[in-house]
């Protein structure tokens, strides 16, 4: 098992590294799930690296596309592919795009970016598995704005109705989406209740606490019989402080003293 | 169309259990043999066709052929960017089968009317196949269980009568020469249209016009020979579809014939040239209303040959 906690620290070094370099948006939301793919990548999912193809394996689907640099970053460092290619990440004729993108890069279940696309797909990759009777799951990571788009609900119905009991939805709940907060663009809240609703069994945990998730993803399924739905409470801009809870940090790409403040709160030169 | 549909499918299911269906809480009367003899190879996810989608592609990802079902614009327009996205960009095998092309559902109102499904799915790098008859269906349904990669298939409510006059063997991407003729061509796509066009072929040749007549069931990709041999060889070239002139079967013709520099003598495309009406009615009395008819095909070939 890897240390997870050093793996989040790499994976925030590179996101400022790959942002920096590309000039480009969404570090804010990268930073917001370091610690939930850390300690997925680290120490959860039933993945090889050198056969990440194999169909016995957990799938993971990262629903919302544009913090794909984290992805690709917890990929690098856990084997996949050199961490020279994160040194691409938004050039010309790179296979790293700022939303996640499958062809080309060794690891990366499904592309996404339009939102409301990836717990469906998850879905069906669980429902086939059930069919095959593979016990492998099937994680979904989903921002806490994408949960307004209406395909996810159908999904979650279905999910429910079809007791999937190895999908595994997360919900990345930074409280912030692209232009203000959660609660005043369209409140989600009652939340966990909605997915309980909706035949689900919820889990609330600290989205940065790596021994709270690891505890929580070691206990899969929740409930026999219901997918889960881990609800967990994070910060937008997590580890960087002037990028905390700022939407701004959606947007901005770190450069000058932003650069260099970023890196060396993480910790580095 | 849809009846033979869901007996081959139920008669596929039971030579391979990778296959998978999905409806959209539709096929009342039409899939209940296939619901209930492989009930592991079926799925009715309700009134969902964003979440019909996506499911069809996660199924399709471990090795599945999965057809997803529903009528009109349902299970394309309703969901083309899980479509576009998840099905085409991860080339993914998934068929999308939607009921009732055209004016099928002519007198449920203009949301059951398929009149651009053609030219929006033909953007997509998808296979698009619209039978014209019950030979075709048959040919069809199963030469896309075979091929690998995304389909559409759209099935008519009518089917023309040429089941009869098949002589060639069927293949996606090539068309069906159905009468020889060296006068003019008539090219059509799926069941109405070719209904129509078979109809005023007979016609034409009363009058002594030679007519050809190609069932160009096959949109994506198109018979660029086909089309070439049209303008070549007939004084002139008539597309039909039952649906609406932009972008669709006579748009493909056009900018073959054009990007080619083999330009036919003549051309015409018969299909919706109006925007949205506020009538409904029989599939028949619509494709009248709109000139989508024999009496039209008949009149512009006559204006075409003068």
């Amino acid at each position: 098992m890897i240390d997870t906690v050093s793996l989040a620290k790499k994976m925030r070094r590179h996101l400022v590294e790959m942002t920096h370099h590309a000039n480009s948006s969404h570090i804010g939301s990268g930073l917001s799930i370091t610690d939930l793919v850390a300690v997925l990548y680290g120490a959860v999912l039933q993945i090889d690296s050198k056969n990440p193809q194999k169909k016995e394996r957990d799938r993971f689907i990262l629903s919302k596309g544009h913090a794909g640099a984290a992805v690709y970053a917890a990929l690098a460092e856990t084997g996949f592919f050199d961490s020279s290619l994160l040194q691409t990440y938004c050039d010309n004729g790179s296979c790293l795009s700022g939303h996640v993108f499958h062809k080309g890069v060794p690891g990366i279940e499904f592309s996404t970016g339009s939102l409301g696309h990836g717990l469906p797909v998850g879905a069906g990759i669980a429902y086939g598995l059930r069919l095959d009777h593979l016990s492998n799951r099937v994680f979904v990571l989903l921002s806490d704005g994408e949960c307004d788009e209406g395909s996810n609900w159908e999904a979650i119905l279905f999910s429910g109705h079809h007791q999937l009991d190895h999908l595994v939805a997360i919900v990345d709940y930074n409280k912030l989406q692209s232009l203000a907060a959660v609660s005043e663009t369209l409140g989600l809240e009652p939340f966990a209740e909605k997915w309980r609703a909706f035949g689900w069994a919820v889990v609330e945990v600290d989205g940065h606490d790596h021994s709270e998730l690891l505890k929580t993803f070691q206990a899969l399924p929740v409930q026999q019989g219901k997918p889960t739905c881990v609800i967990a409470h994070t910060t937008k801009g997590k580890g960087i402080s002037f990028m905390e809870h700022k939407v701004l940090w959606h947007y901005r790409a770190p450069q000058g003293d932003n650069y260099v403040q970023a890196l060396k709160e993480l910790g580095g030169e | 169309m849809k009846k033979l549909f869901a007996k081959l499918l139920t008669k596929a299911a039971s030579q391979n259990n990778r296959l998978f269906l999905i409806t959209g809480d539709l096929g009342f009367g039409v899939l209940m043999d296939y619901a209930e003899q492989y009930p592991d190879q079926f799925l009715n996810v309700g009134v969902a066709e964003q979440n019909m989608t996506g499911v069809a592609a996660g199924l399709a990802f471990d090795d599945r052929v999965v057809f997803t079902y529903s009528i009109a614009n349902f299970p394309t327009l309703r969901c083309l960017e899980q479509i576009r996205n998840d099905v085409c960009y991860h080339e993914l095998n998934v068929k999308i089968v939607a009921v009732g092309g055209g004016f099928s559902y002519g007198a449920a109102g203009l949301s059951h009317h398929a009149t651009e499904d053609l030219a929006i799915m033909r953007s997509l790098p998808i296979t698009v196949v619209a039978p014209g008859d019950l030979w075709e269906v048959e040919q069809a349904t199963q030469a896309i269980i075979n091929r690998p990669g995304p389909c559409y298939l759209r099935l008519d409510n009518t089917s023309a009568p040429t089941q009869d006059l098949s002589n060639s063997s069927f293949q996606i991407g090539k068309a069906r020469r159905i009468l020889e003729g060296r006068d003019i061509t008539l090219m059509a796509i799926g069941g109405g249209a070719l209904h129509v066009a078979y109809e005023a072929a007979q016609q034409l040749r009363e009058l002594q016009i030679d007519c050809r007549l190609v069932s160009m069931h096959t949109l994506n990709p198109l018979d660029k020979e086909e089309v070439l041999d049209a303008a070549r060889q007939t004084q002139g070239v008539i597309t039909v579809e039952e649906h609406t002139i932009k972008g669709g079967l006579g748009g493909a013709v056009a900018e073959i014939c054009l990007e080619s520099g083999v330009l036919p003598r003549a051309f015409y495309r018969i299909g919706l040239r109006r925007d949205y009406g506020c009538i409904i009615g029989s599939q028949a009395y619509l494709r009248d209303q709109y000139k989508i008819s024999a009496e039209e095909i008949v009149k512009q070939a006559k204006a075409l040959l003068t």
